[in-house]
């Protein structure tokens, strides 16, 4: 204690990480969020009480910060890092790496996506595990045939890729086109489910 | 400009708020303290006034703290005299000890104490934080410290 101060109280900053991690695990925010690692990269899985709104390969967006910032933006800033709210997610995902599951089970959230793009998204989701389609199909079953442009773009804008398996759909030529995580990564997809390429 | 995701004020103010309550409401109510202040900041996030969020935060820990006692006192069971104002469960022993003696002090005086040097808010905060004018934060955190060292040297 000096003339006009007061020395700052001693804590345990372990005591404070403690509760901050009590209070992101149960408080009831909008967006609850974890980091998974994949064989295909680090993931941003964030979920609305809704369902999973997006499955982020954070790399290929400006990394974690910059996905967790334009989730804010779109979805809302009350967001947590809740892993243990996550935990289907990951149980699914790691069954789909380890070639024990072949389809997702998972409450999805689409306010990420446009509502042409959750029609996209719907008839993608549809394309059973290992086999592919091409955009013109997609668009076609999402009840346009000659939008497949947009089905290109809305696919590229998937804001759930593996779960919503956007790696199954091809050029109509077989060519690989783009990918929302780069195309070596559907290349891994593919092979992961047995897909040969021609 | 949006606001930042939550868990990043989260991360950028619980130290901050801790050492906050550790001294303000005690070690052991610290915790429950800690979730209701964050909870009530989570709930008006949107809103907040993004020019100042520690003060922000530290503002509702503190009316956080007096609803913790406000409550403790309610639960009292009166047992004839008792002090005026109970102790908390005690700050980390390692403090000389000047932080316990807080409690002591007289409402205002024991508020701007802990939002000054606690806190560590300038006296404009203080001020905001407790609706008083920034004269009387300052007089109240000069008054309580300096019976504090009057004890201290007794």
């Amino acid at each position: 204690m000096t003339d006009d101060r007061l020395a700052p109280p001693t804590f345990d900053p372990a005591d404070a990480a403690a509760a901050a991690q009590r209070f992101a695990a149960t408080a009831p925010a909008d967006v609850h969020y974890a980091l998974v690692d994949s064989p295909v990269g680090t993931l941003v899985a964030a979920a609305t009480p809704r369902g999973l709104a997006t499955l982020s390969y954070e790399d290929f967006h400006g990394g974690v910060d910059a996905v967790l910032d334009d989730l804010a933006a779109r979805l809302s800033p009350r967001m947590l890092e809740a892993p243990g709210r996550l935990d289907d997610v990951r149980r699914e995902l790691d069954e789909y790496f380890d070639g024990r599951r072949r389809d997702f089970d998972l409450k999805i959230d689409w306010s990420l996506a446009s509502e042409f793009g959750r029609r996209i998204l719907r008839a993608t989701a549809a394309i059973p595990f290992g086999e592919i389609s091409t955009y013109g199909r997609v668009a076609a079953q999402a009840g346009n045939p000659k939008a497949s442009r947009a089905a290109g773009r809305a696919l590229g804008a998937n804001p759930i890729p593996i779960v919503v398996p956007c790696h199954r759909v091809v050029g109509t030529n077989g060519k690989l086109t783009g990918y929302t995580g780069g195309l070596h990564r559907k290349v891994a997809l593919l092979q992961i489910e047995g897909v040969v390429l021609g | 400009m949006p606001q930042p995701p939550f868990q990043r004020f989260l991360d950028a103010h619980r130290d901050d708020v801790w050492r906050f309550l550790v001294v303000s409401v005690g070690r052991d109510a610290a915790d429950d303290v800690f979730q209701e202040t964050f909870l009530a900041a989570l709930r008006a996030y949107p809103r907040m006034r993004p020019d100042n969020p520690r003060s922000w935060v530290l503002t509702i820990a503190h009316r956080k703290a007096l609803d913790h006692f406000r409550a403790r006192k309610r639960r009292a069971v009166p047992v004839g005299d008792l002090p005026e104002v109970a102790a908390p469960d005690g700050p980390e022993p390692r403090d000389d000890g000047v932080w316990e003696r807080v409690h002591a002090l007289p409402p205002k005086q024991r508020a701007a104490v802990l939002l000054r040097f606690a806190g560590d808010l300038s006296h404009a905060e203080v001020a905001a934080a407790m609706g008083t004018s920034e004269e009387a934060a300052r007089r109240n955190a000069f008054e309580g410290l300096r019976k504090l060292r009057q004890e201290m040297t007794a």
